[in-house]
């Protein structure tokens, strides 16, 4: 876990209010840890709050595809444009799945989602180098309502913004 | 499945031969048999008296191993046991002559009697003897174990294992343990560790700590190694673990992959497992010894979820390759595959009989999941459950029981852990301590 440790954890900005679980995929301010106090609020441009809030760091997936809607395009176009002007930061980009799957295959569902947007922002210039993919098919979601409202927000690739070396 | 029931009525039919003489005598209407039919099921019923104690020191184990042995047969749905308070005879010597009248009166058919010490050396030592009553006569031979008295329970399955086996037919299962994943917290921050436990969910140990997400663990067919995905590098990569050592080694994999879904072959050399690199899953195998990696499949689509045929030469897995994730068979050097599930529905975590002859997975149609079971070739699907969510199927050591995940749904859900006949009767919920999923039947033990 070294590796995670050192990303900057930044506040998913949605639901979840309330919940105090020190953990990164929720609402996980309290697990920035020493790094979290090293970077600006989100009013900072280059900061990677300001990555998460006003950027936007997640596109969301249709039930089983891995395929780019105009919205998620429009989101990543500014995620590619974030990169290419902060290119000290690397980004693991992290794909999830709702719950209604198996284990292996969301897994795999996931990978495919966190590929789709890394190469959507290697087209948009950002290097790949600076950029890892890791899936958690459905370990770690969100929302944990079993209806369809909280499956669509499960169904997510996050890009978590990192000071730490990409590989 | 008609050949199986044939073949259980045929061995017990063998083995209660003598009873047959004796039919006449008593008041039953046919030789002690297990009636198992798809439909109804009428279980043996049984009397197990505790045991006999011999020594002082062996007291408190005579309850406490009838008691298991009880919870095994009974467990099967294939045997009721007669209650203790309903026992008109009291064994008190192991060696004295059984009272089949006193047995026959609460209508015991079967009954298990025994008797235990602790010997000079400290170690248990435990006698037993299985009667069929209406006959008036031993089945089988009488049978004496010697263990550590901290192995009990073990003994107590081992005896178990002796009386299914003979009233049966079947190969025993009871001497057998389970690896899962222990599962805590709420769902969007759940802590998992390797866990493994008897199979009835005692004596339950767990093999690492929750910092790290760990995945569907498998035994290797030796009982002696884990396979199981961690998340401990960040990544999910496979890692193999010595049970006895509880150490670990990650399988070597190129950078920047993502491997899961391990599996061992049957002589315990080779795992096939999904390999995850551009976004697109594949399978692979890898010689442990040697650290070489063999592609299996190249397709853009996902092949994952493998798991071999007991003969070692074929591999069954799951595709989307059709557009839904179906089940295929492949040989195990990779090649042309055959895809086997041709129902509604998407099917996934196929897993192959010991026996060989039937393939277990789980199925999502109409937003319902369901484990169930069909031939080798896609023919006689039978789904077993149905739940919200049913996942995860795996095998008892002799082909007859399937453990599996089922989790609940909503805020509050919880993963545990079900067992389930194949012939789809018998849904039990395994206990453990905390919520539990992905398990993995071991071998018999020795």
């Amino acid at each position: 876990m070294s590796g995670i440790a050192k990303i900057i954890l930044v506040v998913a900005g949605i639901a979840l209010a309330g919940c105090t679980t020190p953990d990164r995929f929720g609402n996980g301010a309290g697990g920035a840890g020493g790094a979290g106090s090293l970077i600006n609020g989100a009013s900072d441009p280059t900061s990677p709050e300001f990555f998460q809030q006003s950027v936007g760091d997640r596109v969301l997936f249709a039930v089983d595809q891995s395929s780019l809607t105009p919205l998620a395009r429009t989101t990543l176009d500014g995620q590619a444009a974030w990169l290419n002007n902060n290119s000290d930061f690397t980004a693991i980009i992290e794909g999830h799945a709702d719950e209604q799957g198996t284990r292996e295959y969301n897994l795999a569902l996931g990978a495919r989602r966190a590929n789709s947007v890394q190469e959507y922002l290697v087209s948009r210039g950002v290097n790949p180098n600076r950029m890892r993919v890791v899936s958690y098919g459905k370990e770690r979601p969100i929302e944990i309502c079993s209806t369809e409202a909280c499956y669509a927000q499960n169904r997510r690739a996050v890009t978590v913004i990192s000071v730490a070396p990409s590989s | 499945m008609t050949k199986m029931i044939l073949s259980l009525l045929t061995a017990l039919m063998v083995v209660c031969a003598p009873a047959l003489a004796a039919q006449e005598q008593g008041d039953r209407d046919g030789p002690l048999r297990i009636e198992i039919t798809e439909g109804v099921i009428e279980p043996l019923p049984y009397a197990v008296p505790d045991l006999v104690a011999e020594t002082a020191q062996a007291s408190e184990y005579a309850a406490n191993i009838a008691r298991v042995i009880a919870s095994d047969l009974s467990g099967t749905g294939l045997f009721r046991e007669i209650p203790q308070n309903a026992h008109i005879s009291r064994v008190t010597n192991f060696s004295s002559p059984v009272q089949f009248a006193d047995w026959r009166a609460v209508n015991a058919q079967a009954l298990i009697t025994g008797g235990v010490s602790v010997d000079d050396a400290g170690r248990l030592v435990v006698r037993f003897r299985l009667f069929d009553v209406f006959a008036g006569q031993e089945l089988g031979e009488g049978l004496q174990l010697v263990g550590t008295t901290t192995s009990w329970r073990r003994i107590a399955h081992k005896m178990a294992d002796q009386v299914y086996s003979r009233l049966t037919g079947e190969a025993p299962y009871f001497d057998s343990r389970v690896v899962f994943v222990s599962e805590t917290g709420p769902k969007d921050a759940r802590q998992k560790r390797i866990g493994v436990m008897d199979y009835d969910g005692a004596g339950a140990t767990y093999l690492t700590d929750a910092s790290s997400i760990v995945l569907a663990p498998r035994f290797s067919p030796g009982g002696d190694r884990i396979l199981f995905t961690s998340y401990e590098s960040g990544f999910p990569k496979i890692y193999v673990m010595d049970v006895a050592s509880a150490t670990r080694q990650e399988l070597q994999t190129q950078q920047g992959t993502m491997s899961f879904a391990p599996r061992f072959s049957p002589d315990g050399r080779t795992i096939v497992y999904s390999l995850s690199t551009g976004g697109n899953t594949d399978l692979y195998s890898m010689d442990i010894a040697t650290g070489q990696s063999r592609r299996l499949t190249s397709a853009p689509s996902i092949e994952t979820a493998p798991s071999f045929s007991p003969d070692g030469q074929q591999i069954v897995f799951e595709s989307d390759r059709s557009g839904s994730p179906q089940l295929y068979i492949m040989p195990a050097q990779g090649g042309e595959a055959q895809r086997i599930s041709f129902g509604q529905g998407r099917y996934g975590t196929p897993v192959w009989s010991p026996r060989g002859d039937l393939v277990a997975f789980t199925k999502q149609s109409k937003g319902r999941f369901h484990i169930g079971v069909m031939r080798t070739d896609g023919r006689e699907e039978r789904l077993l459950t149905a739940s919200f969510l049913d996942e995860g199927p795996t095998w008892s050591p002799n082909g007859r029981v399937i453990m599996f995940t089922r989790e609940t749904q909503g805020e509050t859900g919880q993963a545990g852990l079900y067992s389930v006949d194949i012939t789809g009767r018998n849904l039990r919920q395994v206990p453990t301590q905390t919520g539990a999923s992905d398990p993995s039947w071991s071998p018999l033990l020795n």
